[in-house]
């Protein structure tokens, strides 16, 4: 993949083909493994992101969720398989081919992680400086207009440590969203909120989808959720999909293990 | 028969035991004798990486600034006080002791080449460990431990030129500033302390401190204070920038920060000194 440079500091994508626009698989993750040491992570995972949907990725506890989470944003390179987006390997990519193809993705992580020293504002433009040349006026009109589409520009001046875990939630989508980015990844958005922050969390997911026209993936174990949001759905389990499809192709699962993590939350589509 | 056969079965299981004690102890040895290296070599790695992201744009010169103001301008204060005090007990101690053998007129001019060879650098380093070095490293590992230079790389923003390099150059600039503060303060409260309160003439106190005190032994000094700098804000920034385990990771991270900072001005300190003066290597 060529990277297009207006000069150094500015990494921008290349253009999509219209084929490739038109793809309904937007990432195609092949036979992924990752090992620490002895242990073995990931051990093979396979699965197909759906453009312009919410994909969730689900599984109890120690997965392996967040490790496919963070091969898939490359903060860390899997030992081997494929990552296509867009049809580029996203894993074979490095320096500044993987750097201008970070912009492809938007991440929306589990406590937000806003920059605790920037104002809201401050955190929403700092993608915008960093790539972009535009005016002061244009950097402000931009975040303004992302805060108001979100609910929060009441906000803008405010530290991310005067606001309340839902409206950092908010802001950390209108950060991740800035450079309209085409993926948005959710690491566990809901982990610890309280059931009413909860369902607002869920509905900025698909509000987002629907204002931006993204695609959603979001890493969870937080089965109501799943069934309030989710178009496609994949089941990970000791580091292996073991199941995917539609919710209600989930809840009929025959495999032992997601039977029995459909079974144990409990959740019904009636 | 039937009697020693518990004991048969219990020998190779002691053996066993004991070998995978030796083997732990063993590991466990390698690891200590081999974790100064480990560390030298994680941060020249660093070292490295700051230098290849340094020379590329973009170059934010906002956050040069803010790291000068921080490591700078926020030891002002206590740099001077410091100054003032270990200029004035070298002059408490010094007279005192050249006293004995009259020969107190070289108060100005020991005192004046012992701050701009040694003591200036060096306090100045240890000070900025002291207040802006513990400070980066909780910054920087609270960062961390809360994704934040995990967001910076997913914005593709490359988190060693935008962190690190500003307080690299910060120190490698401002610690030599502060060393220069630190002997002009510090020969005013030795002045004071030995003309002001132990009697000496200021004419000599000052005559032979210009007499002895060149060019030459402020450059050492301050380069010196130039690889300090580099070295503690270095150390500060590795720590902080690799830390793990939550907010009690960050703690044991500045404290690591903090008690290699002061080991490494120390032995830089010896390092220097010999290849300057081009002696004393074993």
């Amino acid at each position: 993949m060529k990277v297009f440079r207006s000069n150094l500091m500015r990494l921008t994508r290349p253009p999509l083909p219209a084929q490739v626009k038109d793809d309904p698989i937007h990432v195609r993750i092949r036979d992924v493994h990752k090992n620490y040491g002895d242990h073995h992570v990931l051990k093979g995972v396979s699965l197909d992101v759906y453009r312009r949907k919410t994909n969730l990725i689900i599984g109890p506890s120690g997965s392996g969720k967040t490790v496919l989470m963070r091969q898939l944003i490359r903060l860390e390179k899997p030992d081997s398989g494929e990552l296509l987006v867009n049809d580029v390997d996203f894993a074979k990519l490095e320096g500044l081919n993987l750097a201008a193809m970070r912009r492809t993705f938007g991440m929306v992580f589990q406590m937000s992680a806003l920059f605790d020293s920037m104002t809201v504002f401050d955190n929403v433009a700092f993608p915008v400086r960093e790539h972009t040349d535009l005016s002061r006026n244009e950097v402000r009109d931009r975040v303004m207009d992302r805060l108001s589409a979100l609910g929060v520009a009441g906000a803008a001046h405010k530290l991310p440590a005067e606001l309340s875990g839902g409206m950092q939630k908010r802001v950390a989508v209108a950060r991740a969203m800035i450079l309209e980015s085409e993926i948005l990844i959710y690491d566990e958005p809901t982990t610890g909120l309280d059931p009413i922050t909860t369902e607002m969390v869920d509905d900025l997911i698909t509000e987002a989808e629907e204002l931006f026209g993204v695609t959603s993936i979001v890493i969870s174990h937080d089965m109501a959720s799943v069934v309030r949001i989710a178009d496609h759905l994949s089941f990970l389990h000791l580091g292996e999909i073991t199941a995917t499809g539609t919710p209600q192709e989930l809840l009929h699962s025959e495999h032992p293990a997601t039977a029995e993590f459909m079974r144990a939350s409990r959740i019904s589509l009636d | 028969m039937t009697d020693a056969a518990p004991t048969a079965s219990a020998t190779p299981e002691k053996s066993s035991k004991l070998r995978a004690a030796a083997r732990d102890a063993g590991e466990w040895l390698l690891k200590v004798l081999l974790s100064p290296f480990v560390e030298i070599s994680a941060l020249f790695k660093l070292l490295w990486e700051a230098v290849f992201w340094g020379i590329r744009p973009p170059y934010r010169g906002r956050l040069f600034v803010e790291a000068m103001e921080f490591i700078g301008i926020g030891s002002i204060f206590l740099v001077s006080l410091t100054a003032v005090f270990v200029g004035g007990v070298l002059a408490l101690q010094l007279v005192d002791g050249f006293r004995d053998f009259g020969a107190e007129n070289q108060t100005g001019a020991v005192i004046g080449l012992a701050l701009a060879r040694e003591v200036g650098p060096v306090f100045a380093a240890l000070m900025v460990t002291s207040r802006a070095g513990s400070a980066m490293t909780t910054e920087l590992g609270s960062m961390r431990v809360t994704n934040q230079i995990d967001a910076l790389v997913t914005m593709a923003v490359n988190p060693v030129q935008y962190l690190v390099v500003p307080r690299l150059v910060a120190g490698f600039v401002m610690v030599p500033v502060l060393t220069m503060l630190f002997n002009v303060v510090g020969v005013a409260g030795a002045f004071f302390v030995a003309v002001a309160l132990l009697g000496l003439d200021p004419g000599v106190f000052m005559d032979r401190l210009k007499w002895l005190v060149d060019w030459d032994d402020l450059s050492q000094g301050l380069i010196k204070a130039m690889v300090f700098g580099v070295a503690v804000t270095l150390i500060a920034c590795r720590q902080g920038f690799y830390a793990k385990g939550g907010a009690a990771g960050v703690g044991r991270a500045t404290n690591r920060a903090v008690v290699q900072s002061a080991i490494a001005i120390l032995m830089l300190d010896y390092l220097v000194t010999s290849l300057v003066l081009g002696e004393g290597f074993f």
